[in-house]
């Protein structure tokens, strides 16, 4: 936890422009401060992520965690630096919107057509609810579905997306023992595809190879 | 294209089925059964003073549905995930007033009908007021969902919204009543204002969506 002493005004770090193109990476941290609240949550954070590769972002509650996935996200803005990766992305936060009376099939397809590549929004659905052991499921409105199922019905919509990135805020929460194994099996065969992987989670996620981003 | 039709069929499909259109029509209507109520069964003074009556109850139930126009949206998630998939939200928020106004507006100009029956209106009456509303109610969805989005995340959000949208729709209320008389000049004004609140709103409603997102 680094304290804000010093009136932390932009200080305009590398430019977007300047951030090497072609580096191949899906994301990178380029001297990135985040300030929340007059709180500085993390300042100068450089890293990247290249196709195939993970990053695990840890640390104790309110550290930043969320704050870091939302910045990759385009959610919030840096107070300085500069996120680089033009790579289609696609994000799971704590809120599912998943619109409650329609069926999970429905609305994880009001989702699957407005992805980047909106092709086939039926079949990606269908394909994901399978992926997560939902199908059984699909048409049951998602107001009925427990915590877990609905953390699932969220990962159903990232593995449906078809981005070259996911973003993944505590994606462990919720979900039962088999339900884990299952999130580390679709991760390890999304980025045997060349995806890329930034999780925080204060779970224990086995994620081989990743880099492990600490924030104290 | 296609994601702007999904996003605005999905907004009249949820205005549909939470209830929100029925709930919003019986409050105009109910309305406009208190003001015989209120003035007394003259069938002279009704008729003089229904076509204003009418506008004030169209006001008042474009202030219903403001609670479940962004609000729900913005902390369920839904909003989050627009903006990752490339949206930007005045688009959203432009998206918003058409399925707002989709349906609001074609029920209310219905419910209008039954209206000047129960205030017996002249039919001539009942026209004038009738073109009034298409002109003046793009205006007032617009001016809905911009409250909506400024209000998204307060405290007793239903009753700020009140204080900050009613203000804002005199000027519609003052040139769609004054048009039942005044004629064509008050419709031309009727339209500027209505255009300038549709021009202005989803710009409005997208930044104070955009801050919801920080």
């Amino acid at each position: 936890m680094v304290q804000a002493d010093q009136p932390s005004g932009p200080t305009f770090g590398p430019a977007a422009a300047a951030v090497a193109p072609g580096t191949g990476d899906a994301l990178a941290f380029r001297d990135v401060t985040c300030v929340r609240g007059g709180r500085v949550l993390f300042e100068r954070l450089s890293f990247a992520v290249p196709p195939g590769g993970a990053a695990l972002v840890t640390g104790p509650n309110g550290i930043g965690k969320s704050s870091l996935i939302r910045v990759a996200a385009g959610l919030l803005r840096p107070a300085s630096g500069a996120i680089a990766g033009t790579a289609p992305r696609t994000l799971m936060a704590e809120a599912a919107a998943l619109d409650a009376a329609r069926p999970l099939r429905d609305a994880l397809g009001f989702w699957a057509a407005l992805d980047a590549d909106p092709a086939d929004p039926h079949g990606r659905v269908a394909q994901a609810l399978h992926a997560v052991g939902l199908s059984h499921i699909a048409e049951v409105p998602v107001r009925l579905l427990s915590t877990g199922q609905r953390r699932r019905a969220a990962l159903a919509r990232v593995v449906a997306s078809g981005a070259m990135v996911w973003l993944l805020d505590e994606p462990a929460n919720g979900l039962d023992v088999a339900s884990v194994t299952v999130l580390e099996h679709l991760i390890a065969a999304y980025r045997r595809r060349g995806g890329a992987v930034l999780v925080a989670t204060h779970l224990p996620i086995a994620l081989p190879d990743a880099q492990t981003i600490s924030l104290l | 294209m296609t994601g702007l039709g999904a996003l605005i069929t999905r907004d009249v499909r949820i205005a549909w089925a939470s209830g929100g259109v029925v709930n919003a029509l019986a409050f105009f209507l109910l309305v406009t059964i208190l003001f015989p109520f209120a003035v007394g069964p003259d069938t002279a003074l009704l008729a003089r003073i229904g076509g204003g009556a009418i506008w004030a109850a169209a006001l008042l139930a474009a202030l219903m549905p403001v609670e479940r126009l962004v609000g729900p949206d913005a902390e369920s998630g839904v909003l989050d995930q627009l903006s990752v998939r490339g949206f930007s939200m005045p688009v959203v928020a432009a998206a918003k007033i058409v399925a707002h106004w989709i349906s609001f507006g074609p029920p209310l100009l219905l419910a209008t009908v039954i209206a000047a029956g129960l205030l017996g209106l002249s039919t001539q009456t009942l026209g004038m007021v009738e073109l009034g509303l298409l002109i003046g109610t793009p205006g007032l969805a617009a001016l809905a969902v911009a409250t909506a989005a400024l209000v998204t995340g307060l405290r007793g959000a239903g009753s700020v919204a009140g204080l900050v949208m009613l203000p804002l729709a005199v000027p519609l209320l003052i040139f769609g009543a004054g048009s039942i008389d005044g004629g064509v000049g008050a419709l031309k004004l009727l339209g500027a204002v209505s255009l300038m609140l549709v021009a202005g709103a989803p710009f409005v409603a997208g930044a104070a969506m955009r801050g919801t997102l920080d």
